[in-house]
């Protein structure tokens, strides 16, 4: 301890008169480490597609800031705020998320014309401000608190809180029941009319003609068994009824072109069964190996296909794709 | 170590929060930007407490938490109750005083 205190007066001493300094070279490190990480974790913030990325940049900087605390002398403090912050908040986040659907992406589309760059102004002007104020303030030599810690900092805490603040405390307790109990009366809600039951959703189903068997699987298809492959239907389109609506919804569904253009390349292996093994065209939609000998491949398939007659518009385009990477090569 | 340094971070968090807070539509991230900012004044409240060698900084900070966890469970009931019934978690979608 002797030892910090001595850095740290090494570090008052580098530094200008008048700053408030504390802590060894410890600290510094520890500040350089952790806050460009909370800067940019914050900043995962405003730029994160996705709400459930954003939410987890925003658990890494309460997790920074309750390790800051610690350090700050401040351990009731980073004990309360990793598990109070990271544990309970950030997890209600999260359950809120997907209770709402994590699909929620944001729109893009501004709304109010020029509204980022005014909200980056104002941003920029803030900090600047801010800091430029901070930076003309005159500190009181750092005091620390050692001499205020002397029974421990939860000791101190605890005295001030049932001390100086018990009226505040009393009255938070008072906060949060009514918060509690605004959650639930808001989260709540009341049944309007009975819960249908099996015999009146059949019946309903039947009467409103949709379907009335099971859904189609994904993936039946001679190439693929993944759930994000539709399951083609006789006539070869892609069926939008076979894979989950979450997958739909993710855009994580497998391209419906690039499977039309599997249905020319099995095509092409029916009607050239003896032709090379090679490596054929691949799945996603890029050329294989050899692109231009599995294009021919393809190009070919997809005559014989025609002349068989029965395609339907996604053929056609896959046929056109074909023939141009053809004519490229 | 200068502990204005934790200060700077401090208003850096705070301003990356209220950036969030006006650019961003989904009502759940600009929560998050609220709660970034509640942290950021937390900890500056921490670092003057220690500057000024006093912890009533640390007992206004404990405070702060507190009534932000009462916040969270509240705000996130209306988010949850206005997705209920707009099936929307976009600020934009709840102008209904507008008109």
């Amino acid at each position: 301890m002797t030892a910090a205190t001595a850095a740290g007066a090494l570090v008052a001493a580098s530094t200008e008169t008048g700053q408030a300094s504390l802590g060894g070279n410890g600290e510094e490190v520890l500040f350089w480490v952790i806050a460009p990480l909370a800067v940019i974790a914050a900043l995962g913030l405003v730029f994160a597609r996705k709400a459930v990325h954003a939410a987890l940049c925003m658990a890494w900087v309460m997790i920074s800031l309750g390790i800051v605390y610690f350090a700050q002398q401040a351990p009731f403090l980073g004990a309360v705020q990793l598990f109070v912050y990271t544990g309970a908040v950030m997890m209600l986040f999260l359950f809120v998320l997907m209770l709402v659907g994590v699909d929620s992406s944001d729109s893009l589309v501004e709304t109010i014309k020029g509204q980022r760059w005014f909200a980056l102004v104002f941003g920029v002007g803030l900090a600047v401000l801010v800091i430029s104020v901070l930076r003309d303030v005159t500190y009181p030599s750092a005091a620390g608190l050692k001499d205020v810690d002397t029974g421990g900092n939860i000791t101190t805490l605890a005295g001030l809180i049932f001390g100086t603040y018990v009226w505040a405390f009393e009255v938070t307790s008072a906060l949060l029941i009514t918060a509690a109990l605004g959650a639930m009366i808001l989260a709540h809600r009341e049944r309007l009319t009975p819960k249908p039951t099996q015999r009146e959703l059949s019946i309903r189903r039947i009467r409103e003609g949709s379907i009335k068997a099971p859904l189609p699987a994904p993936g039946v298809f001679a190439r693929h068994n993944a759930v994000d492959t539709p399951a083609l239907l006789p006539d070869g389109t892609p069926s939008e009824l076979s894979v989950s609506r979450v997958l739909t919804a993710r855009g994580q569904l497998r391209d419906l072109r690039s499977v039309a253009d599997d249905v020319r390349v099995v095509e092409a292996e029916l009607t050239d069964p003896l032709g090379d093994q090679g490596p054929r065209t691949s799945r996603e939609g890029t050329p294989g190996i050899v692109p231009g000998d599995a294009a021919e491949r393809v190009a070919g398939g997809g005559q014989a296909g025609g002349g068989r007659g029965d395609t339907g518009g996604s053929t056609d385009r896959a046929d056109g794709t074909a023939d141009g990477k053809g004519a490229a090569t | 170590m200068n502990l204005v340094w934790w200060l700077y971070l401090s208003v850096l968090l705070f301003t990356i929060g209220g950036i969030t807070v006006l650019v961003r539509r989904n009502a759940i991230i600009v929560f998050m930007g609220v709660e970034l900012m509640l942290n950021a004044t937390n900890l500056a409240f921490v670092t003057f407490a220690r500057i000024n060698g006093d912890v009533e900084g640390q007992v206004i900070a404990l405070f702060v938490m507190l009534v932000a966890a009462a916040e969270v469970v509240v705000g996130l009931a209306i988010i949850m109750s206005i997705f209920r019934t707009r099936r929307s978690a976009s600020v934009d979608d709840a102008s209904l005083l507008q008109y």
